[in-house]
């Protein structure tokens, strides 16, 4: 699958790693690789009355991709490395929950994270300063991460096994949902700030994830946010949709997240047994 | 605007399997639960098949309706979208289809 989404060829998907600013750019195959040389002069057997022929492909348009997430799936398995694809809108307070998180679970547990963004390495920056391995995917004009761009910058970060990695994928509720990357679990955050009704507006989000992340229940008090309404919604679009609501900034409901997290490490644990 | 990365993906998908054998046609499969939309795929698909052996082709897409069986009461429902409710009035679906993303089949012209 070709990484760029709503782009020209030219777009570039770049790797950065903060600790040196080295910067690479993805060795992605394009479609213009895909040109053979051979020519095809040798079906005129086939040819129909009209020099017209029809091919069944059948062809799964998602079947690369998923190909790729599969491996990467391997690869962590291998390392028994936990990993989660979190996603949200912009500015739902993925990267301030990560750097609590990363805070506040770092003497416990090891975890690491790939950033991704359309530009800059800010997040990045932001996150190593909890002392956390991180690498930063700069997906250019692109609107989401890939299996691809996570197999390039997993290998880059080469994660210590048993560890946790945490996937920021591009602030989106839209194309991220549609990609596998090869995470244990997709989880959504959704801040107080949004409407109540966006499980509604974007359900496929909210319909492939596994656990939901009421963000910024702190500014409750000054805002016109229905929570009940807003979980009646996630419920309707996935009935088996786990939900919690934390404040990253006054630390309220983290314990939940963390104890959802300390879950799926001891579900891990249980089936190697 | 994924669209555009799944019809840069048609594009990959259907030039290694016939070469650069002219393309006349392309037949998509679209499931209404997928989350493409058609029209966006339309829209990017000249832009996608630029310069490719795609070039000038007609593009048709067949929409695969939802249908999905509701775990609560075992009944079989249509859906129009991923918002729905069983009669029964319960959200617990399975679904059965409409989430497919299928090329079904391209037709060529030998006339290299």
């Amino acid at each position: 699958m070709c990484s760029t989404c709503g782009c020209s060829d030219d777009a570039h998907v770049l790797l950065i790693d903060p600790t040196s600013e080295h910067r690479h750019e993805s060795h992605q195959e394009h479609r213009h690789d895909h040109n053979h040389d051979h020519h095809h002069h040798d079906h005129d057997d086939h040819a129909r009355d009209d020099n017209k022929r029809t091919i069944r492909l059948e062809h799964d348009l998602l079947a690369k991709n998923n190909l790729l997430a599969e491996g990467n799936r391997g690869w962590f398995a291998g390392r028994e490395i936990l990993a989660l694809n979190l996603m949200s809108s912009p500015g739902a307070g993925k990267t301030t929950l990560l750097e609590r998180t990363l805070r506040d679970l770092g003497a416990e547990l090891e975890i690491s994270v790939i950033e991704g963004d359309q530009e800059t390495a800010r997040d990045a920056l932001r996150i190593r300063e909890t002392g956390c391995k991180v690498v930063q995917i700069n997906t250019g004009s692109g609107c989401h991460l890939d299996a691809q761009m996570i197999s390039d910058a997993m290998r880059s970060l080469n994660p210590a096994p048993r560890s946790i990695m945490m996937i920021e994928n591009v602030g989106n509720l839209v194309c991220p949902a549609l990609f596998d990357l090869g995470e244990a679990a997709k989880v959504v955050i959704m801040s107080t700030t949004e409407g109540e009704d966006k499980p509604l507006k974007y359900p496929h989000m909210f319909r492939v994830c596994k656990l939901m992340i009421l963000s910024k229940v702190d500014l409750l008090q000054h805002l016109q946010f229905d929570v009940d309404r807003c979980l009646e919604f996630a419920r309707q679009v996935n009935p088996t949709l786990e939900i919690l609501q934390v404040s990253a900034v006054t630390g309220d409901g983290l314990e939940g997240w963390y104890g959802w997290l300390r879950s799926l490490i001891a579900q891990r644990a249980t089936a190697e047994l | 605007m994924h669209e555009l990365a799944i019809m840069e993906s048609v594009v990959d998908a259907v030039t290694e399997r016939v070469g650069d054998v002219k393309v006349v046609r392309v037949l998509l499969e679209i499931g209404k639960l997928s989350g493409v939309v058609p029209d966006a795929l339309r829209f990017c698909f000249d832009l996608a098949t630029a310069e490719t052996p795609l070039e000038g082709a007609a593009l048709e897409i067949v929409e695969i309706p939802g249908r999905a069986r509701c775990l609560q009461c075992l009944a079989d429902v249509d859906l129009e979208d991923q918002i729905a409710l069983c009669v029964c009035g319960s959200a617990n679906l399975d679904f059965l289809s409409g989430q497919e993303l299928r090329i079904r089949e391209v037709e060529v012209s030998s006339n290299v």
